[in-house]
C-alpha cells in the first residue's frame, strides 16, 4: 500500500505528467470553445434569416436561368444554336425548383447533443488514450533508463510486485483523470446543447447509452495505457513504446493496406487496427468489397460485406493487451537488472 | 563470530547477443563477519559489482550459495532486504527530482518515516542542497545521495559499491569518517573499491578478487603478513663482493635476487644473513627488512602491477594460486 501511494506521488510529481495533463486540458478546451463558437441555436429569428437567404438564392438562380433562356432564344433566331451548344428547344432547360432551396441548408450549424455527443465521446477517448500512452510509457521507461528501477528493486526486491504496483498507479491516475475530464466534457457539451444547440429527445435510455459509450472509451484508454507501459518496460526505455506505436501505425495503417491491395486480399480493413477501434465505438463496422458480387435473386449483384462487431474488437484488444502484459511480466521476472 | 554475509562458489556468466559469453564470477567465495568493516578489493572488471548485484537479487547467478543475515538469498531476500542498505555501481537517480523528493519517495515505498530523510541528508552533508534537482549535482554529490538512500532504513548491513568514486579528497575523508562512525555504532559495512589506500585505512578485513575468484581474504594485517614474503635488502661495504655474497647465501639455502648495488634475500631472518656472510669474511653495511603494503600485495595477487612500456588491458589479470 505504501509503495502504491509512493508511486502515485511519483507519477504526480513528474514533469511529463503535468505537461501532458496541461496539454490535454488545453486541447479538449479548444475543441469545446470551437464548438461553442460555431454552434447556434435555431430560434425564430435564425429561421426567418435562413428563409430570407433561401429565397434570395432561389431568386438569384432564377435570374441566371432567365438570362440563359434568353440567350438560347436569341441563338435559335440567329440559327446558331448548334455552334453555341444550345438546345434547339429552349423549353428543355429546367428552371431551378423552389424546394431545392430548403431552409435547413441555410440554418447555421446547431449542435444536436443527442445526435453528436457519441462522436465526441470517441474523440475524447482517442485524445486521452494518446496522452495516457505517453505518460505510462515514460513513467516506467524513464525509471528504467535512469536507474531508478534498480534503486527501487534494492528497496523492494519483489520484481512483479514493484512493476504491477507501478502499473496500478498509472492506471489509477489515468482512470481518475478520465472520469474527471470526462464529466467536465459531458457538462460542456450539454451546456453547448442547452444554450447554443438542441437537447431534444434526451431520455434516460440515451443517457445510459452515453454512459456505456464512455465506459467502452475508458476501457480502451486503459488498455492502451497498459500496452504503452508494457512496451516501455520490455524495452527498458520510453523510446521503445514510442517506436512500437510508430511501427504499428506504419505497418498496420499504411503497409498492410498497400500490401493487401496489391495481392488482392478481400476486406483489407480486416487487418487494420483502426477498423477495430471504429467498430468498438460504433458497435459495428461494415467493410464492403465493391469488386465482389454475391448474387441475389431480387437485387441482382450486391457487393459482399464483412462486419466487425464490437465483440470482435474486444477480443482483439484484450488479446493484444494480455500478450504485451504477459511478455512484460515474464521478462521482468527473468531478465537481469544490470 | 557470526557471519552476516556468506558467499560460496558463486558463478555467473553474462550472455549478450553481441559479445557472446563472458564469465564474470568463477566460483567466488566471501565471508563478512558481523560488526566489521570489510573491504572488497579488486581491479576494474574483476567481478565486484557482479557479486553485489547477484547478492541483492538484481541478477541471477548460474551457481553457488549466498546468505544474507543468516537467510538464504535470493529465496528469502524480501525478508532481509529491510535490514540491508545498498548501493551498486554509481547509482543513478531520476535527474529532475530533488534529493529530498527522491529520498522521501523511497522512504514512502519502504515504510520509513519521512523524518528520517532529513536525518540522512544531514549525515551525508547534503542538507543545504537537498531541494535542488539531482541534475545539478556533481558526481560526488550524487554519490552522497546514494549513500543517504542506503542509510534511510538504518540497515544492519551497509553495502557500498565504490562509494569513493567521484569524491574529492575532502569528500573521501568525510565518507571515511562517516563509515567509521557507522561501524562504531555496530553497523557492518561492506565496501568495494579498487582504491587500496581506502581499504587499508578503514577496513578490519579484506577479500581480494581477481578474474571472478577470491585470491586472498582475512584481516588486513594477516593478508599483508602472509603475502609480504619478508625480503631483506642487503648491502655490502664493497660492492664488488656482491656476487660472492650471493653465491654464499644461495649455497647456504637462501633465495637471492641480485641487483646492481644490493641483494634481496627472501624470507630469511637478518641474523642468519649476517652470520652466513660473516663466516665468509663478508661484512654487511646495510640490512633492511622491506615493508609491504596492501598495494603491493594487491598488485602481486592480481597480477596487475604495471610493466614499463606496456599498457595493461582491463582483463589482463593473472590467475594466481593454482586455479589455472
Ligand atoms: N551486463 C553485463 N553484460 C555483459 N558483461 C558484463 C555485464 N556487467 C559486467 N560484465 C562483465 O563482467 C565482468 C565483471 O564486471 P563487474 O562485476 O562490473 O566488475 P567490477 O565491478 O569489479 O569492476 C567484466 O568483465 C564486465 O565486462
Ligand atoms: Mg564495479
Amino acid at each position: 500500500m505504501s509503495l502504491y501511494l509512493a508511486e502515485l506521488r511519483r507519477l504526480g510529481k513528474r514533469r511529463l505528467t503535468r505537461f501532458v495533463l496541461v496539454l490535454l486540458i488545453l486541447g479538449l478546451g479548444a475543441i469545446v470553445v470551437a464548438m461553442t463558437a460555431s454552434s447556434q441555436k435555431s430560434g425564430p429569428a435564425a429561421k426567418a434569416k435562413a428563409e430570407v437567404a433561401a429565397e434570395a438564392d432561389y431568386q438569384e438562380q432564377m435570374g441566371y436561368h432567365r438570362q440563359f433562356v434568353a440567350r438560347c432564344e436569341a441563338a435559335k433566331e440567329a440559327g446558331t444554336s448548334q455552334q453555341q451548344g444550345m438546345p434547339t428547344d429552349c423549353a428543355e432547360i429546367t428552371p431551378p425548383q423552389r424546394e431545392w432551396f430548403s431552409v435547413e441548408h441555410y440554418l447555421p450549424f446547431e449542435l444536436d447533443f443527442r445526435e453528436l455527443f457519441p462522436i465526441f465521446i470517441a474523440v475524447f477517448a482517442g485524445i486521452l488514450a494518446l496522452a495516457a500512452y505517453l505518460v505510462a510509457a515514460s513513467f516506467v521507461g524513464a525509471e528504467w533508463s535512469s536507474g531508478g528501477m534498480t534503486n527501487l528493486l534494492l528497496w523492494r526486491p519483489k520484481r512483479l510486485t514493484v512493476l504491477l504496483t507501478k502499473l496500478g498507479a498509472v492506471l489509477t491516475g489515468v482512470l481518475a483523470t478520465g472520469l474527471l475530464l470526462g464529466a467536465l466534457w459531458t457538462v460542456a457539451f450539454w451546456l453547448i446543447g442547452r444554450y447554443d444547440g438542441t437537447l431534444g429527445g434526451m431520455t434516460p435510455g440515451v443517457w445510459r447509452s452515453f454512459a456505456l459509450d464512455g465506459a467502452r472509451g475508458l476501457g480502451l484508454v486503459l488498455a492502451v495505457t497498459t500496452v504503452g507501459f508494457g512496451l516501455a518496460s520490455l524495452g527498458r526505455h520510453t523510446a521503445m513504446a514510442l517506436g512500437a506505436a510508430v511501427a504499428v501505425g506504419v505497418i498496420s495503417e499504411a503497409g498492410l493496406r498497400i500490401a493487401t491491395s496489391v495481392i488482392g486480399v478481400p476486406f483489407p480493413g480486416r487487418w487494420i487496427l483502426s477498423s477495430y477501434a471504429l467498430a468498438w465505438f460504433n458497435k459495428k463496422w461494415t467493410l464492403i468489397d465493391v469488386q465482389s458480387c454475391a448474387f441475389d435473386p431480387v437485387n441482382g449483384c450486391v457487393p459482399k460485406e464483412f462486419t466487425i462487431t464490437w465483440q470482435h474488437s474486444a477480443i482483439v484488444f484484450a488479446a493484444g493487451t494480455a500478450l504485451v502484459l504477459l511478455a512484460t511480466l515474464w521478462t521482468m521476472r527473468r531478465r537481469d537488472v544490470a | 563470530m557470526t557471519a552476516v554475509l556468506e558467499i560460496r562458489d558463486l558463478s555467473k556468466t553474462y550472455r549478450t547477443l553481441r559479445r557472446g559469453r563472458r564469465q564474470a564470477l568463477a566460483g567466488f567465495d566471501m565471508t563478512v563477519a558481523a560488526g566489521e568493516v570489510h573491504g572488497f578489493l579488486g581491479p576494474n572488471g574483476s567481478g565486484k559489482t557482479t557479486t553485489l548485484r547477484t547478492l541483492l537479487g538484481l541478477i541471477r547467478p548460474d551457481g553457488g550459495e549466498m546468505r544474507l543475515l543468516g537467510q538464504p538469498v535470493p529465496e528469502r531476500l524480501a525478508e532481509v532486504a529491510g535490514r540491508v542498505g545498498a548501493i551498486v555501481e554509481s547509482p543513478q537517480f531520476f535527474p529532475h527530482f530533488s534529493a529530498r523528493d527522491t529520498l522521501s519517495l523511497l522512504a514512502d515505498a519502504g515504510d520509513v518515516p519521512r523524518t528520517r530523510v532529513g536525518e540522512v541528508l544531514e549525515l551525508v552533508g547534503l542538507r543545504d542542497r537537498a531541494k535542488d534537482r539531482i541534475r545539478t549535482y556533481s558526481l560526488g554529490m550524487k554519490q552522497r545521495v546514494a549513500v543517504a538512500s542506503a542509510l534511510l532504513k538504518r540497515p544492519e548491513l551497509l553495502i557500498l559499491d565504490e562509494p569513493a568514486n567521484g569524491l574529492d579528497p575532502g569528500g573521501i575523508r568525510e565518507m571515511r569518517d562517516l563509515m567509521r562512525s557507522l561501524a562504531a555504532d555496530g553497523m557492518t559495512v561492506l565496501l568495494s573499491s579498487h582504491i587500496l589506500g581506502e581499504i587499508q585505512q578503514i577496513c578490519d578485513s579484506v577479500t581480494i578478487i581477481s578474474l571472478g575468484r577470491r585470491v586472498a581474504a582475512g584481516p588486513v594485517e594477516e593478508v599483508l603478513r602472509a603475502h609480504s614474503a619478508a625480503s631483506v635488502r642487503v648491502r655490502l661495504e664493497a660492492a664488488d663482493d656482491l656476487p660472492r655474497a650471493a653465491a654464499a647465501l644461495t649455497e647456504a639455502g637462501g633465495q637471492v635476487t641480485s641487483l646492481p648495488d644490493h641483494l634481496l634475500v627472501a624470507a630469511e631472518r637478518p641474523a642468519w644473513i649476517t652470520r652466513t656472510l660473516a663466516d665468509r669474511g663478508l661484512y654487511v653495511s646495510e640490512l633492511a627488512p622491506i615493508t609491504v603494503d596492501l598495494e603491493s600485495v594487491f598488485l602481486e595477487l592480481t597480477g596487475t602491477a604495471p610493466v614499463a612500456g606496456q599498457a595493461r588491458q582491463v582483463d589482463e589479470s593473472v590467475v594466481v594460486g593454482g586455479h589455472a
